[in-house]
């Protein structure tokens, strides 16, 4: 669908130029780079998810031919500054730790590093070191860790990491408790990672005569990189270099720090040789970090029409033992969001993250997309409850333009959302009412159990409200031929910013497309910025490519104004072609004013300063907010137990867009995440806090052959930010879980079968069809 | 250490290698082709892929020493000179058949294999094709129709 606000560059599909290098082998990942001296790493990592660490013997491993040095607690510790990320250094959290030290607290914690002339021999090295683990009884379920007698982090004296209240009113309990229609049910969501296809890694050297530290990362963040090595290492951030051209996913988990590449950054500064850690997918999927252990019981009162008077939830959120900074969780975002896209009356929350003996929780495409997982499933069990089609719910009680701005009961503002229109759009795009016929007579007369189920949502990105994830800077900077660079904080990890974000600089400043380069991924050349997460690159980066832009712009058109003797409002530059309005033929190349006012400075309006480049900061608002409608229809194998989906459509509103080709490909992706998370993708943990799930044969991904064609439907209503973008990379990923469940949660009620928890592969849904196998 | 010769992207090669030394390694470390890249290490990501001897293999289950005498084709082997894009990588660029272009490399050679074999596919088969490869951007969609529009314009 083609944009009403389409400009010559902005709206329009234009293909990648990241795509050519990287179809090719020509990319450059963390792997690709290698440096002269440079050795390579492999962990020692705990077995045990907790005990008493009662020998550590790394004498074998030192005396391994090619091993060059074994790290210990003993070794880095002492040396390491705080591990905390930028956002929250101030937030209590886990006690981080280069290495464990005296006990571990989860399988993959790391023990050692040892450091040798190739990864082969690092792994033999890792091999050799003996590790002796006291095993203490470890604490693996959330739902119990509060109350148990285990305590994950002592130093903490509690498995409670945080306890949001937000109470009820006494009209709040009234209405819970005197509603026509109360609806209560607990929702559990299951343990999921992120998977980017290229692990994490670092390649890091010290050079002690300068006493700079260079890291070649594979990160969503080089400028939080840059602060979180400076911290851990003690080395003033500007002798700290990050880069990273090339980086192969990430989805939140490379958006902060860990604690494996910061351990690797500071032995590089101990050690004083290049070294290069590559995480392998065992370590990946035990050590990196864990997301989506999310228990809720929710609570919707409505009046005897169904609408909604009142809410309630009481949200767990499983942070594990590590987590990415505090207690990596966004509980408090949960309970505020919980009431989403609908008029909502009355609502109180209460959330708390637990410790476990488990992998930490970290940032995983819309991290707190839990409220709405609850939020949707509730919908469903509510209108099933009443007896309203959940689509007729919905449309009684979603917000309407009419409604806005909104105030949810939490106080968060909301406006600019056509969480309605989205609505009608896709219920329209799937042919909701057709599909209910077919599935009434595919069950009385077939006995088929087909499903169908909607997940809408409003979601806030690009958040202002968090210092420093709301301000991007961008620097654009004329070469003396005309050539335009653009010096951006971003690191891009999938996302084609080097293609977005030239069309929006090409836009505004009228010149080619092919003439605009974007330089990201390096702290040395570029502004310090947010990074590439929370959905926030077209609006952050893209409003400072555009106010960066404005300032160039008009510096050109001051320049060639003075050249031709014309007033600066008559001109207008157009094709790289600087003219007077209505006279072309008056006119001055843009790369003629650019080699002016570098080469005949002479030339230039008196007092201006030789060179054309600006540099704009801008702050996003606290938020903006996009929204989205996913509807599927699926079929149950009473059989097998197997899900298949049938269609699959989104109906979204991220505001103007950029590129509608790249839209319609973060959406694609965030769905399949969601539909992979819901029905294959389960990280298994034993009793004893062992993962089961450590290879891609236990922790399945999704293929080609799991996933359905994805339809979109497009409304485009612009934010009040410079472009009118709204943020969508994570909106995919937050649609899709409840809006699979709720399909299938619908084909299982033909035959009278409740669901409450996910994953729902073929086990469980047999499980829940015939409960009991011998009957 | 054993000695091995092999004929990678069409060059004659002489190489020393461990016999441990996996084929994604040699390939990456000692050749210095970088676009073969290691996902799971495993077999099951696919990221891997190259052709031995024409046939679509995982670079991370074979030993260098097990292509001695063999012929291997990189993804840097399949484009034409000065960075034309085959084909099927032309396809991919215009289906937006890749994101982070991690995976691509594997995706692209099995897909090259693949049509040498199967030139008229249908969807079903490509979907089989294409299930021994996992993507983590693009849900698919744009690699699908990248092997349909590929197979289109194969001559």
């Amino acid at each position: 669908m083609s944009s009403s606000t389409a400009g010559r560059f902005v709206g329009q599909s234009v293909l990648r130029r990241e795509d050519p290098r990287l179809l090719t082998g020509q990319g450059q990942f963390v792997d690709d780079v290698q440096l002269p001296g440079m050795l390579h790493c492999a962990f020692v990592r705990s077995e045990s998810a907790r005990g008493t660490i009662t020998r550590l013997d790394v004498d074998a491993a030192r005396a391994l031919d090619g091993v060059v040095a074994v790290l210990t607690a003993a070794d880095l510790n002492p040396h390491a500054g705080s591990m905390q990320p930028t956002l929250l250094l101030d937030a209590p959290g886990a006690p981080l730790r280069p290495l464990a030290e005296g006990d571990v607290r989860f399988v993959g914690d790391p023990i050692a590093i040892v450091v040798a002339e190739s990864r082969y021999l690092a792994e033999d090295g890792a091999e050799l070191v003996e590790v002796d683990i006291d095993p203490l009884p470890p604490v693996v379920d959330p739902e119990t860790a509060a109350d148990s007698e285990h305590i994950v982090h002592p130093e903490l004296g509690s498995n409670v990491g945080t306890d949001m209240p937000f109470p009820r009113s006494a009209e709040l309990e009234a209405i819970l408790s005197d509603s026509a229609h109360v609806v209560t049910e607990t929702f559990r969501q299951h343990r999921q990672t992120n998977v980017p296809m290229e692990t994490r890694g670092i390649v890091a050297s010290y050079i002690a005569s300068t006493g700079e530290l260079r890291a070649h990362m594979s990160t969503q963040n080089p400028h939080e990189a840059r602060l979180a090595i400076a911290r851990v290492t003690g080395i003033p951030s500007h002798l700290v270099q990050v880069t990273g051209r090339d980086v192969g996913g990430g989805f939140g988990q490379k958006f902060f720090m860990f604690r494996d590449e910061l351990t690797i950054a500071l032995a590089a500064r101990r050690l004083g040789r290049p070294i290069k850690w590559i995480e392998d997918r065992r370590e990946n999927l035990i050590a990196a970090n864990h997301a989506r252990v999310d228990i809720a019981t929710c609570t919707f009162a409505c009046d005897a029409d169904g609408m909604l008077l009142g809410s309630y939830i009481d949200h767990i959120e499983d942070s594990g033992a590590y987590p990415t900074g505090a207690t990596g969780g966004a509980g408090a975002l949960v309970g505020m969001l919980f009431t989403g896209p609908y008029k909502a009356g009355a609502a109180a929350f209460r959330s708390r993250a637990v410790w476990t003996n488990t992998c930490g929780r970290g940032a995983y495409r819309g991290p707190w997309m839990f409220e709405t997982v609850a939020r949707e499933q509730l919908v469903d069990a509510t209108a099933r409850a009443i007896g309203l089609d959940p689509l007729e719910w919905r449309r009684r009680n979603v917000l309407r333009a009419e409604d806005q701005p909104y105030t949810m009961p939490t106080g968060l503002p909301i406006e600019n959302v056509t969480a309605a229109e989205t609505l009608d759009q896709a219920a329209e795009i799937i042919g909701y009412d057709a599909f209910r016929a077919e599935q009434r007579r595919a069950f009385d007369t077939e006995g088929r159990l087909l499903g169908i189920g909607i997940g809408l949502y409003v979601e806030p990105t690009a958040m202002g409200a968090m210092d420093p994830l709301g301000t991007d800077t961008a620097l654009v900077r004329v070469a003396p031929t005309g050539k335009v660079t653009v010096l951006l904080a971003t690191g891009a990890h999938g996302q084609g910013i080097e293609t977005t974000m030239a069309q929006v600089v090409a836009e505004e400043l009228g010149i080619d497309y092919d003439d605009v380069a974007i330089v990201q991924g390096d702290t040395a050349s570029t502004p310090y910025g947010r990074g590439t997460g929370g959905s926030g690159t077209a609006v952050i980066a893209g409003s400072a490519c555009r106010g960066a832009s404005a300032e160039v712009r008009a510096q050109v058109i001051e320049i060639a104004a003075h050249l031709m003797e014309a007033a600066p409002d008559d001109l207008d530059i157009v094709d790289g072609v600087v003219a007077v309005k209505g006279t072309p033929t008056r006119n001055v190349a843009w790369a003629e004013v650019a080699r002016i006012s570098h080469m005949e400075t002479a030339r230039l309006p008196t007092g201006m300063s030789p060179g054309i480049e600006a540099t704009f900061t801008y702050k996003a608002p606290p938020f903006t907010w996009s929204n989205a409608c996913h509807i599927c229809t699926v079929e149950v194998d009473r059989d097998t137990g197997l899900v298949t989906i049938l269609r699959y459509v989104v109906s979204e509103d991220c505001g103007v867009m950029i590129n509608p080709m790249v839209v319609e490909g973060q959406v694609a992706g965030g769905v399949v995440q969601g539909i992979g998370g819901t029905l294959l993708e389960h990280v298994v943990y034993d009793a004893d806090g062992n993962p089961l799930t450590t290879t891609f044969m236990d922790y399945l991904v999704p293929t080609a052959t799991d996933v359905p064609v994805i339809e979109y439907g497009h409304i485009e209503t612009a934010s009040d930010t410079p472009g009118g973008h709204k943020g969508m990379g994570e909106g995919g990923a937050i649609g899709a879980p409840p809006c699979v469940f709720n399909a299938v949660a619908d084909a299982l009620a033909l035959v009278g079968v409740h669901i409450d928890r996910t994953p729902l592969g073929p086990e469980a849904i047999l499980t829940a069809l015939y409960p009991d196998p011998g009957t | 250490m054993h000695d091995i010769e092999v004929v990678i992207n069409g060059e004659r090669t002489k190489r020393r290698v461990d016999a441990r030394k996996t084929l994604a390694d040699f390939v990456r470390e000692d050749c210095a082709l970088t676009g073969t890249h290691l996902g799971c290490e495993h077999g099951v990501c696919g990221a891997c892929t190259v052709l031995v001897d024409g046939e679509a293999v995982r670079a991370c289950l074979m030993f260098a020493v097990q292509v001695d005498g063999g012929e291997v084709t990189t993804v840097e082997g399949l484009g034409g000179p000065d960075g034309a894009l085959s084909p099927v990588q032309d396809a991919f660029r215009s289906e937006h058949g890749l994101q982070c272009g991690f995976c691509t490399p594997g995706f692209v050679v099995t897909v090259t294999a693949f049509l040498r074999d199967t030139p008229n596919p249908s969807e079903t088969e490509i979907r089989e094709a294409l299930s021994g490869n996992i993507c983590r951007c693009t849900g698919y969609q744009g690699i699908v129709k990248a092997v349909q529009r590929a197979a289109g314009d194969a001559p």
